[in-house]
C-alpha cells in the first residue's frame, strides 16, 4: 500500500485542518455577499476567488491533487483548457456586435 | 480471472485503474457541468438591464440560510468521507463503518433540506417555466441533487453490501472508498461553486 498508517495519521490532521477553512471560507463567503463593492461584477469576481480557494482546498488535499500522478494532473490539466472554451462560448454570441477593425 | 491493477500501479500511467477511470469520468463531469455554467453566463449576460425580465439577485428569491446550512453539510460529509478512507487505510475498519455511515447520514440531510427548499419554491408557484433564472437554478441543482442520490447509492453499497470485501482484498477495497471518495468530493466541489453563483449573486 502506498499509504502508510503513520503518513495517513499525519494526513487526517492536514484534513481536519482544511475542514476548518472551508467552513470559515463558507462564511465569508457569504459575508462577502453583503459587501458593496461598486459593482455587481466586482462581487461576482470576489466570489468566485473564494469558491476558487474553496475548490482548491478540496481538490487538492481531500482528493490529493496536490501529491498525485504526473498523469491525472495533466488530464485535468487539458480538462482545464476545455472548460475555459465552454465558459468562452458565450463570447461568441456577441461577436456580430464587437468591431475588431 | 483477476482483474488486473486493482490494487498495483499500472507501470505506465503510475496508478491504479480505477483511479485514473475516475478521473477521467470527473473530467467529464467536469464539461457536463460546465456546459450548463456556461448557459447560465450566457442567459445572464442575455437578460435585459431593468423590467420584469432583468436577472433577479439569488438572495431575493432563494433562501442563504437554508443553502448555506446545505454548504456546510456537504462540507462536513467531505470531510467524513475522507475520513472513512483514512480509517481503512490505518486498518480500522469499525471506524470506517462510523464515518461511512455519518457520510451516508449528511447525504440524506442534504437531499431533505433540498426537498423542503424545492418544496419552498413550488408553493411560492416558483417553477423551472417561471423565469429563465428559475429554470436554470431547478436545471443545475436538479443535476446535481441527482449527483449526490448516485453517490449515496454507492456509498450505501460500500457501507454494509460491499464491505464483505474488506475480509477478502482489503487493499481492493480501500482503493474502492478513495475513488467513491473522489466522486463524491466532486460532488461537494461544484456545489461551492454553486452556493455563491446561484444564491448570493
Amino acid at each position: 500500500m502506498s499509504h502508510s498508517a503513520e503518513e495517513v495519521q499525519k494526513h487526517v490532521k492536514v484534513y481536519i485542518t482544511v475542514f476548518a477553512a472551508l467552513m470559515v471560507l463558507t462564511g465569508v463567503t457569504v459575508g462577502a455577499s453583503y459587501l458593496h463593492l461598486g459593482s455587481t461584477a466586482m462581487n461576482i469576481t470576489l466570489a468566485l476567488i473564494i469558491a476558487g480557494i474553496k475548490g482548491t482546498l478540496v481538490a487538492g488535499y481531500f482528493m490529493h491533487l496536490f501529491t498525485e500522478k504526473a498523469i491525472i494532473n495533466w488530464t485535468l490539466a487539458l480538462t482545464v483548457v476545455f472548460f475555459i472554451v465552454l465558459l468562452l462560448v458565450p463570447i461568441l454570441t456577441e461577436l456580430d456586435t464587437i468591431s475588431l477593425i | 480471472m483477476n482483474i488486473p491493477f486493482t490494487t498495483n500501479p499500472r507501470p505506465d500511467t503510475g496508478v491504479y485503474n480505477a483511479k485514473l477511470g475516475i478521473w477521467l469520468f470527473l473530467a467529464s463531469e467536469v464539461m457536463l457541468f460546465g456546459a450548463l455554467f456556461s448557459s447560465y453566463i450566457l442567459i445572464r449576460v442575455g437578460a435585459p438591464e431593468v423590467g420584469e425580465n432583468a436577472w433577479p439577485l439569488g438572495s431575493d428569491i432563494l433562501s442563504v440560510p437554508v443553502a448555506f446550512t446545505n454548504t456546510m453539510v456537504l462540507i462536513t460529509s467531505s470531510i467524513t468521507m475522507v475520513m472513512a478512507w483514512a480509517s481503512l487505510a490505518m486498518k480500522k475498519f469499525d471506524k470506517y463503518k462510523m464515518f461511512m455511515g455519518i457520510t451516508i447520514a449528511l447525504g440524506l440531510t442534504f437531499l431533505v433540506i433540498k426537498g423542503f427548499e424545492y418544496n419552498s419554491k413550488f408553493e411560492h408557484h416558483l417553477f423551472p417555466s417561471t423565469s429563465n433564472f428559475m429554470a436554470i437554478y431547478f436545471t443545475i441543482t436538479g443535476l446535481h441533487v441527482l449527483h449526490v442520490i448516485g453517490g449515496l447509492i454507492v456509498n450505501f453499497y460500500l457501507w454494509i453490501p460491499g464491505a464483505k470485501m474488506w475480509e477478502s482484498d482489503p487493499e481492493r477495497f480501500t482503493n474502492r472508498i478513495e475513488v467513491a471518495g473522489l466522486y463524491w468530493h466532486f460532488v461537494d466541489l461544484v456545489w461551492i461553486f454553486l452556493f455563491p453563483v446561484l444564491y448570493l449573486l
